[in-house]
């Protein structure tokens, strides 16, 4: 767990840093590295902190908030082993909810500054995330009749032993699903554009507009590992080929990180290809995606109900 | 027993304390002061808002009261139960008094909720009549649950409409809207008692006698069945606040004075529940497929409009009480669930789905309480719950914010709060559903996860903008600008509610073995859920552990700022401005308010809700084109009272205007009235017979 918590901590910048650099490449420009995220993360934090005016401790709580949840997520989630100490103390569900947590934290930092930008930001954040959330639990409703339970070490395990169930319907349909929430949750074209501060489209740095230094580096980094923890929690789901098991040897566990760094950077690209190629959606187009996947999702427990 | 009388005793006790005459707080007044002085202490009390004696030594015997009734209702549930029979109370059955577990439960719950609002009601320095009737309307609440006939349930739950009413109508010389709201409580809840009455009296004719031992072997038909099955929930469905019948709710709450909003909504609704398991579950003995469909589908249908009004209300208590229509929503979709196992011979998927409602009985009782108490103060220190015209309560009302902070938290569903650990035993227990039920589950169960999963994100999003827009930032109004904190024994009382939502958020584990009690009561399966410190599901495969959970959230917590503060190097916090785009300080107008944050939610769902905007645009009196005011306003209105009731009403009203040119005050008329009635009677009679 603790193997699988550094990784996601000092990989998460790197793939940020990997998917600007695909999408500066493919847009022929020559991007700034790889390393760039750990370089902004590390001026950042040499930075000082910012009170702004009328904010208060809400407003200071979010970023450890969004991040200690983040964390929690990364520790529970079976990313490199399905081995997890805290495997039975959080299910699919508690994921989802822990990671809701984290959005509602940083959407009261933002209504707390009282600007019409962390409003505006919260409110659509919410929006977004209501609509998101049944689509999750839908998913992972489907997902788990097959194996009859929504531990997620059980369900990776269960897929890994049988790798012909990931072709059925229900895999498919759910995937699909969950690839868009994926997509919305961790802010990403078509949903939100992480390199706008145009007003009539932004969301995320809407609400974090007033945070700076450090405060800023604890959102920005935890946000990377949201992404991460997303992505590599969607490629467990769907290809949990090369996760560890319990009682593995430090070979295996190494092999499961190689594969996981692999299997994330791929999705990574795949992303950022695809934000390339892609504009954003009109706001208030968004829920129709949102809602496409929601009828993804309940198809896919639909399936899942007539071919068991 | 005797801890249950001493409970109801300590209510009447209360009752009379507030009878006592109160010219002037007596801890100003001399020990036998001439009534001369009466007029310097009215003056001394309207500069000092102190509390009469009487109104503390009131709300703590109703307070102690809600103790024993708590402690009484915990014996019950863990086995020690007891039963009466007061043959000469009442004519014809007698009261039947029992507290089983299930009964037990309730009375806990209500014993809970009475402690706490009756501290919080102390401070606040209610009028008379509210102090005399919260006692009584407590006793009432005992009364439900410990009812064991047909005689003495039918009477404790009239009792309970009827004190709650007065409770309702309490400050209707203060704001003219509370006798509509009154109006439309009287009527719905006494239409739900006639149904109620109707189907219990149509159950107690089929059986030997009254008491719930009798109707428990009664012999009925199964059409009768249905029909007693049918009306009862349509009356118990009108106490629990579900859609079509919830119209009273957002209405008396808002209505009804701070402290007694609480009793209402974290005590009375659950009785409506209470009554469905008593009779569909255990005097009925559950019953064909289908009357769970029916408790399933109103209790989705609950949910889902009550999240979305919710979400789209901008009066504090309002929003909460639509909260309401929502949990209990939720509940009943428990309820259904188990209903609908146990009907497939699915035990112990039923006993499951069972607990977990109960469990959000529980829940919702612990943070509504503390919400409600929450809301009361705030419209006690600011004048008004509109949301709007809130905010920045942060820093005048810090307590009272930090312990709404609690409750929001435990409302929207979200670990670590209590409201997320019975949603997590309800999902679990409906998506298990697959082996056990056929293609009606399979259609059935996903629907009803997909209703409560899109009530859960709702939800969220309903107590972000309640606790973000009413109390962080800046104030809106000026009520907001002058609050200030309130009474040291409102705090108490919300602090109380948030110990118990906490307690129940940490440690589902150690009050889910008595609740099996009561669940097996109804459906004998064995227990559903173990386990000490992680919650362990024991006939499916699942588990979770509230409390490791937020052991882990508060490491983290605890470990980044540290990781933060070793790396960072500059550690003072400067103070600066907030980004105004350059254009001068941001001001109150320009914050998000409560309206807008809701109106991305407004646009998605505009179908189910309908708004209504309009505008007038006056120009002056010189051209038309010239514009002097623009005035725009928007307001959702509740669908089902306006396709549902207001033609009713309408109907209901040329009804009357018609029926007015029959009286024209001319007394041959009115004669020939009675003349032509006898005489079609008597015709009737001698055709029928």
């Amino acid at each position: 767990m603790v193997l699988q918590l550094l990784v996601v901590a000092a990989g998460a910048p790197l793939l940020v840093g990997l998917m600007r650099q695909i999408r500066a490449r493919l847009e022929g420009r020559a991007g700034a590295g790889v390393r760039q995220p750990w370089r902004d993360l590390r001026k950042l934090v040499r930075k000082e902190a910012i009170a702004p005016h009328g904010t208060g401790w809400l407003f200071r709580a979010a970023p450890p908030l969004l991040a200690g949840t983040t964390l929690v997520v990364a520790a529970a989630v079976p990313l490199v082993t399905a081995d997890s100490p805290l495997d039975g103390v959080a299910d699919l569900f508690a994921v989802a909810a822990l990671l809701a947590l984290g959005s509602v934290a940083l959407a009261l930092g933002g209504l707390d500054t009282g600007t019409a930008f962390g409003g505006m930001g919260a409110s659509r954040e919410m929006t977004v995330l209501a609509l998101v959330e049944p689509t999750i639990l839908l998913a992972v409703f489907a997902l788990s009749i097959r194996v009859g339970t929504t531990d997620l070490g059980a369900i990776v395990i269960a897929t890994a032993s049988s790798p012909l169930s990931l072709i059925s319907p229900v895999s498919l349909l759910a995937a699909v699903a969950l690839a868009v929430v994926t997509i919305a949750e961790s802010g990403r074209i078509p949903v939100d554009n992480p390199s706008t501060h145009l007003e009539l489209t932004m969301i995320h740095e809407a609400m974090i507009l007033e945070y700076a230094g450090p405060d800023l580096a604890l959102i920005e980094w935890a946000s990377a590992m949201r992404l991460t923890v997303m992505l590599g929690l969607f490629a467990g789901l769907f290809a949990p080929f090369g996760i560890a098991t319990a009682g593995a040897g430090p070979i295996a566990l190494l092999v499961a990180v190689v594969a996981f760094a692999v299997k994330v950077a791929l999705l990574g690209g795949v992303l950022a290809a695809g934000e390339v190629f892609m504009a954003k959606l009109r706001l208030f187009r968004i829920p129709e995606l949102l809602a496409g996947s929601f009828l993804m999702a309940l198809l896919a427990v639909a399936a899942s109900f007539f071919l068991a | 027993m005797t801890l249950y009388a001493w409970a109801l005793g300590l209510c009447l006790a209360a009752a009379l304390v507030a009878l006592l005459p109160t010219r002037a707080p007596a801890v100003l007044r001399p020990t036998g002061a001439p009534a001369a002085g009466g007029a310097v202490a009215e003056r001394v009390r309207a500069a000092t808002p102190t509390v009469g004696a009487i109104t503390v030594v009131g709300g703590a015997v109703t307070a102690a009261a809600g103790a024993l009734a708590a402690v009484a209702g915990v014996r019950a549930m863990l086995g020690h139960g007891w039963s009466a029979w007061l043959p000469d109370l009442l004519p014809l059955g007698g009261v039947r008094l029992a507290l089983d577990p299930l009964g037990g439960l309730f009375t806990a719950v209500t014993g809970g909720v009475t402690v706490c609002a009756a501290i919080h009601g102390i401070g606040s320095g209610p009028a008379r009549a509210t102090r005399v009737v919260v006692p009584l309307f407590v006793a009432a609440l005992l009364l439900v649950p410990a009812a064991d006939g047909v005689g003495a349930f039918l009477f404790g739950w009239e009792l309970m409409a009827m004190t709650s009413l007065l409770l309702v109508l309490a400050e209707h010389r203060e704001r003219p809207s509370v006798r509509k709201a009154a109006l439309w409580y009287a009527v719905m809840t006494h239409l739900g008692l006639v149904t109620i009455l109707c189907g219990l009296c149509y159950l107690a004719a089929g059986a030997v006698g009254d008491g719930f031992d009798q109707l428990r072997v009664a012999e009925l038909s199964p059409a009768a069945r249905n029909v007693i099955f049918l009306t009862t929930l349509a009356g118990f469905a009108a106490k629990a606040g579900i859609v079509p019948l919830h119209v009273w709710l957002p209405r008396a709450y808002p209505a009804a004075p701070g402290h007694v909003s609480p009793l209402m909504s974290g005590a009375m609704v659950n009785m409506g529940v209470y009554g469905v398991v008593r009779v569909g579950l255990d005097l009925l003995r559950g019953g064909p497929v289908w009357w769970w469909w029916i408790v399933l589908a109103l209790g989705a249908l609950s949910a889902l409009y009550g999240v979305l009004h919710a979400a789209m209300a901008t009066d504090l208590k309002r929003l909460l009480g639509y909260s309401s229509t929502e949990n209990m929503g939720l509940v009943l979709i428990g309820v259904g669930a188990a209903g609908f196992f146990a009907a497939d011979g699915a035990g112990p998927l039923a006993a499951l789905a069972l607990t977990a409602a109960l469990l959000h009985v529980v829940n919702h009782a612990a943070f509504k309480t503390l919400l409600f108490q929450a809301a009361g103060s705030v419209q006690r220190a600011t004048g008004t719950r509109d949301l709007d015209a809130l905010g920045g309560l942060r820093t005048r009302m810090p307590y009272t914010t930090a312990l709404f902070a609690i409750g929001a938290l435990c409302a929207s569903a979200l670990p670590p709060g209590n409201g997320f650990v019975s949603e997590w035993l309800l999902l679990q227990s409906l998506i298990h559903a697959l082996p056990a039920s056929g293609v009606a589950g399979a259609v059935t169960m996903p629907l009803a996860v997909g209703a409560i999963a899109l009530t859960a994100g709702l939800a969220v999003a309903t107590f972000v903008k309640a606790f973000g827009v009413g109390f962080l930032a800046r104030p809106r109004g000026p009520g907001a600008e002058r609050a200030a904190e309130s009474p040291r024994t409102a705090i108490y009382g919300m602090a109380l509610a948030a110990a118990a939502c906490l307690f129940l958020a940490l440690n589902p584990t150690l009050v889910l073995p008595a609740l099996t009690e009561a669940v097996t009561e109804v459906i004998p399966a064995g227990r559903p859920v173990t386990g000490e410190v992680t919650l362990r599901l024991t006939t499916i495969t699942g588990s979770i552990s509230p409390i490791l959970i937020a052991l882990a959230l508060a490491g983290a917590m605890v470990a980044v700022p540290a990781l933060v503060g070793a790396v960072a190097t500059r550690r003072v916090r400067r103070a600066a401005r907030l980004w105004d785009c350059g254009a001068g300080p941001v001001s109150a107008r320009m914050e998000y308010t409560a309206t807008s944050f809701a109106e991305p939610l407004q646009r998605v769902f505009v179908d189910a809700l309908q708004p209504e905007s309009a505008i007038d645009v006056t120009a002056v009196k010189e051209s038309a084109y010239l514009v002097r005011r623009v005035r725009f306003r928007a307001r959702v209105p509740d669908r089902v009272e306006r396709r549902l009731y207001e033609p009713v009403l309408a109907a209901a009203v040329r009804l009357g205007t018609g029926a007015r040119r029959l009286a024209d005050g001319s007394v041959h008329r009115y004669l020939s009235y009675g003349f032509y009635a006898l005489t079609g009677v008597l015709i009737v009679l001698a055709v029928i017979s």
